[in-house]
């Protein structure tokens, strides 16, 4: 037996789930399981009580949503990063997909389970916070939506509560914005070592908006303000990419592990920077 | 703690068990059924020596609890073929030497099935790209990708 001992509850609907997280504040969602049950298998974690959701009809979907895409939190990952909506509405978490997991982990991984996993170096919470990605929470109590920005507290820490489920994240569709994704990892779909999600705006030449999302360098997914504001209001060229990259790589306090020093993870930061915003430039209109 | 009983299809066969609620996936088929064909490698969804089928999708099966499997349908390596009557991914591990202590042979095999569902002619990018989850210590990778190759054309064949 590798996992320690734990309850399991299985809920056949969204109200049961709720109610059994309600029921026992020992408890937590599982949802594909690839992150929790390792953990588990590892002695790392111990939940006293597991709620399997994966038999919840009515969390697995991807559907329009105004102009962005809605999809359910039990999706797994493959069917998002194959899903031509998604591909279309918000090419940046298509983008993303190329670096994360391996294709047999995807196949039960779900985008819900790796948001509220919270891994400080996950790729999907950077791209969330890039494209202002909206996270509907449920509990016996009722919803609330929460913007992506506030959701990643620290590492595998979220704001969702104990009772809480997320049910739904909503994307935003992107108009005219341009995007990019890039990580460093050791090999590729291993845990990232550097992270750099942007999107960005232009009128008129100009940029309007910015935002430039590192992880895998902090405790969660954080917008890298002196990078944006290096970029808002002025033209996208070469100095400005390199101003912003060099304020990318100040704005971070990257860790050191056997996978890299805080250094080389610092110059990362600022690699990809500027290799995201070159081709966020070239996508936007 | 209390046990559960679970009800599923496993090669074929439905199986009904009773299990601790911890027990993972490739234990129950191990030791509850001994199907000692699927291995545990790494126990944390790194390594692939343990994958099986679940409704048709390459899965490890360290990362599952038999629990949660009521009506699911598992397939193994011993679903596949055996020494009398091989699969066609396995004729071509045999011929390929696509193994060489064996450890990781069932995951390989299961996955190269499951790249060979999915791409008629997988190309050897393709076919590396989707083998990073399933590791060999032998560093026999080379023999393993002819292998997945040829059986992917046999079975598309």
């Amino acid at each position: 037996m590798k996992p320690p001992r734990f309850r399991y509850l299985r809920a056949e609907s969204v109200d049961g789930a709720l109610r059994a997280l309600a029921d026992n504040p020992d408890s937590r969602p599982l949802a594909g399981g690839q992150s929790l049950i390792a953990m588990m298998n590892l002695r790392l974690v111990r939940p006293a009580c597991l709620v399997d959701i994966n038999r919840v009809a009515g969390l697995g979907y991807i559907r329009e949503d105004g102009d962005g895409v809605a999809i359910g939190a039990l999706t797994r990952h493959n069917d998002v990063k194959h899903s031509d909506l998604v591909r279309a509405r918000c090419p940046l978490l298509t983008e993303a997909y190329e670096s994360i997991a391996h294709h047999t982990v995807r196949n039960r991984g779900t985008l819900g389970g790796n948001l509220c996993h919270a891994d400080p170096s996950s790729e999907t919470p950077a791209v969330m916070v890039a494209v202002g990605a909206t996270l509907v929470l449920q509990s016996v109590g009722g919803r609330r939506e929460v913007a992506a920005e506030d959701f990643f507290q620290g590492p595998y820490e979220t704001a969702a509560r104990q009772d809480e489920l997320l049910v739904e994240i909503r994307l935003p569709g992107r108009g005219a914005e341009g995007w990019a994704f890039a990580e460093v990892s050791n090999r590729h779909g291993d845990f990232a070592i550097a992270v750099i999600a942007t999107t960005l705006r232009l009128a008129d030449g100009r940029c309007e908006a910015a935002r430039v999302v590192a992880s895998a360098v902090g405790e969660h997914a954080a917008r890298l303000r002196p990078a944006e504001d290096a970029l808002t209001g002025g033209a996208i060229d070469d100095a400005a990419i390199e101003r912003a990259a060099e304020a990318a790589a100040g704005a971070v306090d990257p860790h050191s592990d056997s996978h890299a020093d805080a250094v080389y993870r610092r110059d990362a930061v600022a690699a990809l920077t500027r290799r995201t915003l070159r081709r966020a430039a070239e996508r936007c209109g | 703690m209390a046990e559960a009983s679970v009800t599923l299809t496993v090669n074929g066969r439905e199986v009904s068990a009773t299990v601790d609620p911890r027990t993972l996936l490739v234990h129950f088929l191990r030791e509850q059924l001994q199907l000692t064909g699927t291995h545990v490698g790494c126990d944390t969804s790194q390594c692939g020596a343990c994958t099986v089928h679940l409704d048709g999708r390459a899965v490890k099966s360290c990362a599952l609890l038999a629990v949660q499997l009521e009506g699911a349908d598992v397939t193994t390596i011993e679903g596949v073929g055996g020494p009398d009557e091989m699969h066609p991914m396995q004729t071509a591990f045999k011929e390929n030497h696509g193994l060489q202590c064996g450890f990781c042979t069932p995951g390989m095999v299961m996955k190269g099935i499951d790249i060979a569902n999915r791409h008629a002619a997988p190309d050897e990018a393709t076919i590396r790209r989707e083998l990073e989850g399933n590791l060999c210590r032998c560093t026999g990778y080379h023999n393993i990708v002819e292998s997945i190759a040829a059986g992917a054309r046999e079975m598309s064949g």
